[in-house]
């Protein structure tokens, strides 16, 4: 059995539909990242896993649960990392994690035992009676973390959980991810960082305009769609886009990668060559322009 | 099958208490300032009409002055300790700081998270409303038994007004709006209660709006309560004091859903 299966879920706004028959699977002790731009239906596709969105087609089981039927025995199985951090800014670290103890149902004799190993997990032991108002933005993201955590849920749902962080910060908790991963934790990330999915999922699924477009482990889905080798081609806008057209003539994928053009799948095209990457097969997928 | 499931598992009292717990611990960060608005401003209302319209008037409807006050200030205590902080409370937990999304995430529904919310401010709304009173009793108002009902009056009133205003909150786009229910609704019902003077003096129309004001009926049983209770007509404001809670809390719960859940 899965953590998680999503079968044909749609999710509409009036005339916007935000999610579009999604298939989705997390099996058990994996991560799973969801990539995808701004506004491709990942933080929806979040918001229905909890229940607090609901599908209008398709179906969710999480842990083998119906969702919404069954949404709050699932949820109390669940731990959820916002987007945007929720914390209660006029309450200690260590008051923050004792409420949602009670949330979770944590028993009356485990609460204790509960908060510190979030704590310890958090790694805010020493800073238990800080106010979360006077923690550094690193600190309130491991919080953040350490809070949906507090009940050892079994499946974690982490909504772009390094946004807006410094990179030695992102590091620390990617190293936090894949202990939880390591420990036999299901997860499922969504992200619209590349690196981010390509050093902690298992498997990703590319999301764009709601529809799932590629699902596999990130290597296959780099053979698959961008091949072994790149070639990036450099020089002024009027020659890369007469490389572009040429490339594509010839038979070619190709993406712009700002300063130069890169032309996918390079086999037998001449030119200075790079590994491909999951950001190819990214901007390849969900399309080159900004929504 | 699954409506049954739903069913079983509403208004649990887990869920009741992790909502709970978590207004209690926040409340102990802000009680001073809370405690301070929601009893000196009553008092400062009973002390000025008291004294100021008490120079010119010694009885009313057979009441000291003071007194009378005293009792009918229990009303606004109860007003403005449930029906704002349930407003502006609920709208910032749900827009600014996000409370909500969080707490939805855990195993609490919507209907748990209102229901908890109003209750504890019913909690609060009983404590404070006793405040004028005993305001009163310390400028020579005699205590009765009757007295010890005024907590327990106070709290199903607050429990009303607390939904109300949680329903304001989940009708209302933007904070600013919420100026139109303190002015439209929320002062006249707040005058014509019969805190400050009898109603039966009022044109007959207003006489007609208070029948239908919950602030006024939670005066009339205040001063029964302290003063002597009037069976037959006190069954009735306390009718209308419960049917007024129970409609307000389910529509509390109702709009709230509407907005959280999409």
């Amino acid at each position: 059995m899965p953590a998680l299966r999503l079968r044909g879920v749609v999710k509409r706004f009036g005339n916007l539909t935000a999610v579009d028959h999604l298939d989705l699977e997390v099996p058990e002790g994996t991560c799973v990242g969801l990539l995808g731009p701004n506004g491709a239906g990942k933080s929806t596709t979040m918001r229905m896993l909890t229940a607090q969105a609901i599908p209008d087609e398709g179906e969710i089981e999480i842990l083998g649960l119906p969702v919404p039927a069954r949404s709050k025995e699932a949820r109390a199985l669940c731990g959820v990392v916002p987007q945007l951090d929720n914390l209660d800014v006029t309450l200690t670290v260590e008051q923050n994690l004792r409420v949602f103890a009670y949330l979770y149902r944590v028993p009356r004799n485990e609460r204790k035992a509960a908060v510190e190993r979030a704590l310890g997990i958090a790694n805010l032991s020493d800073r238990r009676d800080t106010k979360v108002d006077n923690l550094s933005g690193g600190m309130r993201r491991r919080l953040l973390i350490a809070r949906g955590l507090v009940h050892q849920p079994q499946l974690i749902l982490l909504d772009e959980p390094t946004v807006g962080l410094d990179p030695q910060v992102r590091q620390e908790l990617w190293a936090l991810v894949d202990r939880l991963r390591s420990e036999g934790v299901s997860i499922l990330m969504s992200t619209h960082y590349i690196e981010e999915a390509e050093r902690l999922a298992d498997t990703v699924t590319i999301m764009s305009h709601g529809k799932a477009v590629a699902a596999g482990t990130p290597r296959a889905l780099i053979t698959e769609h961008a091949g072994a080798e790149a070639v990036e081609v450099y020089g002024p806008p009027a020659k890369l886009q007469e490389v572009e057209l040429q490339a594509k003539a010839a038979g070619y994928s190709t993406r712009r990668t700002g300063t130069s053009i890169s032309v996918l799948n390079a086999n037998g095209y001449e030119g200075e060559r790079r590994p491909t990457n999951l950001e190819d097969v990214f901007v390849l997928l969900t399309g080159e322009e900004i929504a | 099958m699954s409506a049954q499931q739903r069913r079983l598992g509403r208004l649990e009292r887990p869920a009741l208490m992790g909502v709970l717990v978590r207004e209690i611990i926040n409340f102990a960060s802000f009680w001073r300032s809370s405690t301070f608005s929601a009893t000196v401003e009553p008092t400062v209302y009973l002390l000025a009409f008291g004294f100021g319209f008490g120079s010119l008037v010694s009885t009313v409807g057979g009441y000291d002055y003071v007194e009378y006050v005293g009792t009918g200030t229990v009303a606004t205590a109860v007003l403005f300790s449930s029906a704002f902080p349930a407003m502006f409370g609920t709208f910032i937990k749900y827009k600014f700081q996000r409370t909500y999304d969080a707490i939805l995430a855990a195993p609490v529904d919507t209907e748990e998270l209102v229901t908890a919310e109003v209750l504890w401010l019913s909690v609060r709304a009983g404590t404070y409303g006793c405040a004028p009173m005993l305001v009163a009793i310390a400028f020579g108002l005699d205590p009765s038994w009757g007295m010890l009902l005024v907590p327990f009056i106070a709290m199903i009133a607050g429990f009303g007004w607390a939904s109300f205003g949680t329903v304001i909150a989940g009708v209302m786009k933007s904070i600013d709006n919420f100026n139109y229910v303190t002015s439209a609704v929320l002062t006249p019902l707040f005058l014509v209660a019969g805190t400050f003077f009898p109603i039966d003096g009022l044109p007959q129309w207003a006489q007609v709006l208070a029948q239908i004001n919950p602030l006024y009926h939670l005066v009339e049983l205040v001063r029964h309560a302290v003063f002597g209770f009037e069976p037959g007509a006190d069954l009735i404001h306390l009718g209308v004091l419960v049917a007024f809670a129970l409609l307000m809390w389910r529509l509390a719960i109702h709009f709230m859903e509407k907005k959280l859940i999409d």
